[in-house]
């Protein structure tokens, strides 16, 4: 009895390392683009253009990661991510303008509207949570699709000198050249918060919610109780997001945060994978990306292309990651494989 | 009060959905260390009993005592946390996580595991010790049921034999008081059912438990039972030892019809 434990002991430990290394690779890898272009702006100067696409791939890194706690790994559908990322981008941004005359825009204001940002979205997310996560799967993303059209409404309607109304909040820009670091940073925060629970009893709690709600139930976990808090979580780091949007667009407008946004966030979850958090990360960095980049090229009257190529793109996407007859090609592409391209032929002989 | 006298008591137990009473007057009574039968033919409501005693559903009528506290109405989870586990009939496991990662689900709420939400987020060394511990114990359980080869394994992968055992494995890992096992048997051939009896009466022994089962398998039931309760249309038919309540004319006809 005892033999046979020690043998297993002794072929998993291997296997555990070898998951270990896997699993700081997002870190190093985001770690690394941060570094990359941290001395590339130092060195060349960066064109702005690229600062603005690096800002907005780090808010939408953020949103994904967010979100796929919710629909990946809790296992229930939200389609009003981009309403709790207007919540904070308004209430950040007015913090922020509120400070700037005492403190200046430096790193303090952004910390503390970040702080506020964040936290007004999570109280958010919890009153929302409380009745309707009592809800399950369509009821459930109806309640929050009605959510986010609500924020949207009410800041669309508040008065000029509190939230500048249909105009739009005006917020202070944050220094160009540093906010795309500072964004990035905040992406690995992100990261490790969400990785770090999910990897923990209590995410192990949530998966086991998503793969059956009775029998988590049964074994003991609280499951309402769990809901809330990732789903509080979640809105927490959407606030995130929209508290560093405000500082990157100088204008927060409430049209902006309508249903497309938070689907286009759940496309992100979606094609990269339900449950991977990597996923999330490559998708929302490609299609954020794409979309910039076909905005500024496409212009003029090739400006209607946009949508048309966008959802080109993304059909391509699923009919890649889907179809049957494309499995042949998919292994071939992977990415372990072509890792080991030069090994491979041995191993297999 | 003294100590109760029994680990699982019900007193006029029942439950109406609408006009239907699916149980009515069931009152069963559980000593310590017993294995305890409930049969009875299709939709006789044993099922429902089940849920009642674990919290899916509140009683509308009676009480249920687990170990002389009242638990009736209370929630799942509480009642988990009061001691009372149980397996589904259709398995129901966690089955995109790894097997042992199921019976840690198990020992989410044992206090010796009691890592916050700071400790985890911050990967405090308390953090690290409980994972270990974690670990450890859930290893200990799978390896009386045999499934520490299949460690990583998805739970869905198993086979059904296997997929019942970690069921089980899971459930112990609760720390319960009493075990609820819902047609275990079920899908399974006379060689597996013999090793599931095997490993009934070993949960029994081993954990110093007390084990209330559905079950229509005849042999598993006289093979482990102590003492049974027939129920037919939601109402008690006999009470007693296996081969007393299945001697009882009530019970033959309400298996056998009417002309036998």
């Amino acid at each position: 009895m005892t033999k046979t434990t020690d043998k297993n002991v002794q072929n998993t430990s291997p296997i555990k390392q070898k998951g270990q290394w896997k699993s700081f690779l997002n870190y190093i890898v985001i770690g690394g683009i941060l570094i990359f272009f941290l001395i590339f702006s130092m060195v060349g100067g960066m064109k702005s253009s690229t600062q603005y696409l690096l800002e907005k791939i780090a808010i939408a890194m953020i949103l994904a990661v967010s979100l796929s706690m919710v629909v990946g790994f809790l296992g229930e559908l939200s389609l009003g991510h981009a309403g709790f990322m207007c919540v904070g981008a308004y209430l950040g941004g007015k913090t922020a303008v509120l400070l700037v005359p005492a403190l200046g825009n430096g790193l303090p204001t952004l910390l503390i509207s970040l702080v506020v940002g964040g936290l007004s979205a999570a109280i958010c997310g919890i009153i929302v949570g409380l009745p309707a996560l009592r809800l399950r799967g369509d009821y459930l993303a109806i309640v929050t699709l009605a959510f986010g059209e609500i924020v949207k409404s009410i800041f669309m309607n508040s008065s000029s000198d509190s939230f500048g109304g249909a105009l739009g909040l005006k917020t202070p820009r944050y220094d160009r050249n540093s906010l795309f670091i500072f964004s990035f940073v905040l992406v690995l925060l992100t990261l490790a918060v969400v990785q770090n629970v999910i990897r923990s009893r209590h995410g192990r709690a949530v998966t086991a919610i998503r793969d059956s709600e009775i029998a988590a139930r049964a074994t003991g976990i609280s499951v309402t109780r769990y809901k809330l808090i990732v789903f509080a979580m979640s809105a927490f780091f959407a606030g995130i997001a929209g508290v560093l949007y405000s500082f990157s667009n100088q204008t927060v407008q409430s049209v902006k945060f309508g249903f497309n946004y938070s689907i286009e966030i759940l496309v992100m979850v979606v094609l990269g994978g339900m449950g991977s958090i990597n996923g999330s990360l490559i998708a929302s960095a490609l299609i954020t990306f794409l979309n910039v980049r076909l905005a500024t090229v496409l212009t003029g009257n090739l400006a209607v292309l946009q949508n048309l190529i966008y959802a080109l793109v993304l059909i391509f996407i699923v009919i890649y990651k889907n179809a049957p007859s494309l499995s042949g090609l998919r292994e071939k592409m992977r990415f372990q494989n072509l890792l080991h391209k030069n090994k491979k032929p041995k191993g297999s002989e | 009060m003294t100590m109760a006298e029994y680990v699982l008591e019900t007193r006029h137990l029942g439950i109406r959905f609408g006009g239907l009473k699916a149980v009515d007057d069931v009152n069963i009574q559980i000593k310590k260390n017993q294995i305890y039968g409930l049969i009875g033919p299709n939709g006789a409501g044993k099922t429902t009993v089940f849920n009642l005693v674990t919290g899916v559903y509140a009683p509308t009528e009676g009480e249920i005592y687990l170990d002389g506290q009242w638990i009736g109405g209370l929630s799942q989870e509480k009642i988990n946390h009061m001691g009372i586990a149980r397996t589904f009939q259709n398995i129901r496991l966690f089955n995109n996580m790894s097997v042992i990662q199921n019976v840690m689900v198990g020992l989410h709420h044992d206090p010796d595991f009691n890592s916050g939400f700071l400790s985890t987020i911050f990967r405090l060394p308390k953090h690290f010790q409980v994972e270990k511990g974690m670990r450890a114990r859930a290893l200990k359980l799978l390896e009386l049921f045999d499934l520490q080869g299949e460690q990583n394994e998805k739970a869905f992968n198993l086979p059904y034999g296997k997929q019942r055992k970690l069921e089980i494995a899971r459930a112990l890992a609760t720390d319960p008081k009493l075990l609820l096992l819902d047609e275990p048997a079920a899908g399974m051939n006379p060689q597996e059912t013999d090793e599931l009896m095997e490993t009934i009466r070993r949960v029994r022994d081993e954990f110093d438990m007390t084990i209330l089962l559905i079950e229509h398998d005849m042999s598993l039931v006289s093979g482990t039972c102590d003492e049974v309760t027939v129920l037919n249309f939601g109402t008690t038919l006999a009470q007693g030892t296996v081969s007393e309540a299945l001697s009882d004319p009530e019970v033959i006809r309400a298996y056998l019809g009417d002309d036998n």
